[in-house]
């Protein structure tokens, strides 16, 4: 891919020349996809995809507004018809007055940068990755028996290549490979129908990882309880209603970060820019070092530079440095997710969660990794510890209001707690609470033993829409006195 | 922009680079543009031009699928090298029957524009849809308010040819403008979709979300609980785009995931309650055919209370005997299977006025948010009202109230209509699609929580 990347190179340099005299900032982002699914289903191959997909994006700030416009001919002609378009878009833009964008300052870079991987999930053969997955969905199907109606299994590869150059004298090239896999075995009965995943849910294993990571999960030595749980659930009792305290499984503490920490720390929702779409957030300036978010026991950070994160990467679409920031410390809320126009209205500089999906739209705040920190508990003595209560894990529902207060999610499984041990499996569980309610009654978190790093490659923001990769790190987590069983 | 002959060019040559038993190539194209507003001022305006070539190809009973972005003579040999590559080292797919054939009058079904495309929309300009952002901004700031939403533009093209003799070629173009406007406390919203950009109303847009928004403020907390409801079209599509995602497609007809497994020919919502899919009719957001170049068929799904039918593709059409494509293919890398994508739900003979008129106390909802299933064979939902929410008692609009967490079944909530309006409100579905939704008067519906706002 050198040639490809002297080219892209080129190209930029021609662009920003070009753009220079017209506009006060552009940057123009070139980025290459390959990508590869393959899912297995009731013993047969239910597809094979390969995709590859290649663009540019220019981005122009003139008079305080902006321009975008993008193509996927990268030849100079359409590169330079492109910028004119995006000068064009930002004098529209223009037209209805704003507060008139400005940039925090970022130290222009000259880099590169991949993310480390040992088996290059590309180069595995095909036939060795339906091996794998034929295998453990057929295990599926043995464990779960005639009531599962559907058994699954796949796998997900992408490698993302793409430079930033900026008009400040950035070039920056990066390339992000990500690997994934899981299992799923679908049990219908009269009129139910019950889901169990491995090892998350949609979500699955997803990560910057190679083809390891998908050999250490393990699928078919989870398959046959995957295929047996999903036909118990569906003799099991419903989650009861009521009252009770919940611990739930890093599985669903992933969501439960997302929804009401990731998305309304994005200081542009604070700032009203998703108003249109999903919302804005409760989370407002005034609140920023003052208002208790949660107890204690909650520490939530974002973490662009933890390894193997689908939210991991040096440098965003803005060639701000990936970093650690604190958002809410020992339960007070300190920080929100920047980019370097948002971070200029608080007087900050960007902490870099700007990125894009694709070369065909522009940059937004998106979460990177959003990880809880870990307490000292083990699930064991979190599990002794509850009177009366419920085990939930992995998601399979989740809505929230349009400010990230209200919340009810869902999880594929459940089981009781009785007097400080697990009792009977319960299905369709489900919980809501109010945001800095529910982290308030947060009273215990699992220890490091316990924390994992998942991805979650479905995250939906913008317009037009923008699906992004992110990660969320928990280990499992005690909240007092939750209402479940809601809409029995 | 990707030209009509350019998508038959690259159709042609993918077919005549493939040895594999069957092929089919299909090409989207499209160039779009969003203008994107909030705090009333634009604060990002977007343009994309962009086509993806998808190769599938068939050996025997073992299918690959192949996608590429890059439009030259190496990229589309590699693109239809790999997709047969991909298709040899698979086991057979035991029930795949064939790629569609040709349909009696193919041949004359090669045309320039979709019954769907407006040249005002190919030709609307980043200014156009700046001055139309400029009105309502203008007119929430009169008001002290702050606007916020998206003006969208754009054309496609969509080819499909396959080795069968499938050759099809069509273009469509789509406008949808969004406004939400808010106050302090409270919030409203309309909107307008259509393939015409100047057919879109920025004047209405603003006039009724200024409104919704003015009379949003100052809500009162009212408690969870069963409510008559009163949904306004934005609601009452929300249901509806869910029913068809969860349960009228055949894939989870045929996989027992759907309330209609099983059910076919019996009731599962009230009389009053009548629904179909028609991907040809104007009132829609037509198109002549489907990813797989198959004919959009009118397809009744839900009859006087009654499920009727499911929609289908080649490949679930071949699974069940006698059965053939109603026209309802996804783009080849989507994995539901075939969805309703162009639904109408049966016009009534009441007001909006009159169903709030005969309702004792109930809510009026303007539109739902977030709305995500619980259980999809039971067609159990939740969400959250948004962007005007309001107490209804003794057949009068009382005042706003904060917004409401529903939890409900979508077909108990259809079998409990009271009334349905005369008027129906095209309303977008999933950016796939459409529903043509009326407002309902619903005699009890569920509200599990409330929130602060």
């Amino acid at each position: 891919m050198r040639f490809e990347h002297d080219r892209w190179r080129e190209l930029s340099s021609r662009a920003l020349d070009y753009l220079r005299r017209k506009v006060d900032y552009a940057d123009i982002r070139f980025v290459s996809r390959r990508g590869e699914r393959v899912k297995v289903k009731n013993g047969t191959v239910e597809g094979v995809t390969t995709s590859s997909e290649t663009g540019f994006g220019v981005r122009v700030l003139r008079d305080g507004a902006w321009g975008f416009a993008s193509s996927s001919t990268p030849t100079l002609e359409e590169v330079l018809a492109v910028a004119d378009r995006a000068v064009a878009i930002a004098k529209a833009s223009g037209m209805v007055g704003g507060h008139g964008a400005e940039l925090s300052p970022v130290e222009p870079v000259e880099d590169a940068w991949k993310s480390p991987y040992k088996e290059d999930p590309f180069e595995v053969k095909l036939e060795d990755k339906l091996e794998v997955l034929l295998e453990a969905e057929k295990l599926v199907r043995k464990g779960g028996g005639p009531s599962v109606r559907v058994a699954e299994a796949g796998t997900e590869a992408r490698r993302e290549e793409k430079s930033f150059a900026s008009t400040e004298g950035s070039y920056i090239e990066q390339e992000i490979t990500e690997c994934g896999a899981g299992i799923a075995a679908y049990a219908v009965g009269t009129g139910d129908m019950q889901r169990r995943t491995y090892p998350n849910g949609d979500r699955q294993l997803s990560g910057c990882y190679g083809w390891e990571a998908v050999k250490e999960a393990k699928l078919a030595d989870n398959a046959e309880r995957v295929g047996r749980e999903a036909a118990q659930l569906l003799e099991a009792e419903p989650c009861p209603s009521g009252v009770t305290d919940v611990i739930l499984d890093s599985t669903q503490m992933v969501l439960q970060i997302h929804e009401s920490c990731g998305h309304p720390t994005e200081l542009d929702r604070v700032f009203g820019t998703e108003a249109g779409y999903a919302g804005t957030s409760f989370l407002t300036p005034d609140k920023l070092g003052k208002l208790r978010y949660g107890s204690e026991e909650v520490t939530l950070v974002a973490d662009a530079t933890v390894p193997h994160g689908l939210g991991t990467f040096k440098y965003d679409d803005e060639g701000v440095p990936g970093q650690r920031t604190v958002l809410v410390d020992k339960g007070l809320f300190v920080n929100y997710q920047t980019s370097r126009e948002t971070a200029a209205r608080l007087g900050q500089k960007s902490n870099g969660t700007m990125r894009a999906d694709g070369w065909n739209r522009p940059p937004i705040i998106r979460m990177t990794n959003i990880n809880l920190e870990p307490g000292d508990w083990t699930l064991d003595e979190m599990i002794k510890d509850t009177k009366d209560g419920v085990l939930m894990a992995v998601n399979r529902s989740w809505s929230i209001d349009d400010r990230r207060l209200n919340f009810q999610f869902g999880t594929e499984i459940g089981w009781e707690i009785k007097d400080g041990s697990l009792g009977r499996m319960v299905k369709n569980p489900n919980y809501t609470g109010i945001t800095p309610e529910f982290w308030a009654s947060c009273d215990a978190v699992g220890d490091k033993r316990h924390w994992k790093l998942w991805g979650t490659p479905n995250c939906g923001k913008g317009e037009p829409p923008q699906t992004a990769h992110v990660g969320h790190g928990s280990a499992p987590a005690r909240f007092r006195r939750v209402r479940v069983g809601v809409g029995r | 922009m990707i030209t009509r002959e350019r998508v038959l060019e690259v159709l042609d040559k993918c077919l005549r680079y493939s040895q594999a038993d069957q092929a089919e190539v299909v090409v989207l194209g499209g160039d779009t543009y969003l203008t994107r507003y909030a705090t009333n001022y634009i604060h990002q305006n977007t343009a994309e031009s962009n086509a993806h070539v998808y190769v599938r190809t068939v050996f025997g009973k073992k299918v690959g699928l192949a996608t590429t972005n890059a439009l030259d003579d190496e990229s589309l040999r590699a693109t239809v090298r790999l997709s047969e590559d991909t298709a040899r080292v698979q086991p057979d797919l035991a029930d795949f029957v064939s790629l569609p054939g040709p349909e009696p009058g193919d041949e004359a079904d090669v045309v320039a524009a979709g019954p769907a495309y407006a040249e005002r929309t190919a030709s609307f300009t980043a200014d156009e849809r700046a001055e139309a952002v400029g009105r309502i901004t203008a007119l929430s700031r009169r008001e002290g308010f702050e606007a916020a939403g998206a003006f969208q533009t754009g054309v496609f093209m969509v080819g499909v040819a396959n080795s069968l003799g499938v050759r099809r070629y069509a273009e469509t173009t789509r406008a949808s403008l969004t406004a939400i406007v808010m106050g302090p406390t409270g919030s409203g919203y309309a909107d307008d979709l259509s393939v015409d950009a100047g057919a879109i109303d920025p004047e209405r847009v603003a006039e009724v979300a200024v409104k919704k928004c003015r009379d949003s403020q100052d809500p009162v907390a009212v408690e969870p609980g069963e409510y008559e409801v009163v949904l306004e079209p934005a609601a009452v599509a929300d249901m509806v785009t869910f029913l068809g995602y969860l349960g009228l497609g055949a894939l989870a007809f045929q996989e027992g995931r759907s309330f209609a497994s099983g059910n076919i020919g019996k009731p599962v919502t009230g009389e009053q309650f009548t629904l179909w899919d028609d991907g040809t009719d104007p009132a829609g957001l037509p198109f002549p055919f489907d990813f797989e170049g198959v004919r959009r068929r009118k397809v009744m799904l839900i009859e006087d209370g009654v499920v009727k039918n499911v929609v289908y593709d080649s490949y679930t059409a071949g699974r069940e005997e006698g059965r053939t494509s109603t026209g309802h293919a996804l783009p080849p890398d989507m994995r539901y299977g075939p969805l309703p994508l162009n639904m109408f739900v049966k016009t009534g003979d009441a007001t909006l006025e009159e169903m709030i008129a005969s309702t004792k106390r109930g809510l009026l909802v303007t539109r739902f948010h977030y709305t995500n299933p619980l259980h999809p064979v039971l067609t159990l939902i939740t969400g959250m009202t948004r962007d005007g929410t309001f107490l209804i008692e003794n057949g009068k609009v009382k005042g706003p109230v904060k917004n409401m967490r529903f939890t409900q079944g979508i077909l108990p909530a259809f079998a409990a209509i009271e009334a349905i309006s005369k008027e129906a409100r095209l309303c977008d579905m999933f950016g796939l699609g459409a529903v043509s939704a009326p407002a309902m008067k619903i005699s009890s519906f569920t509200f599990t929580g409330q929130t602060q706002f």
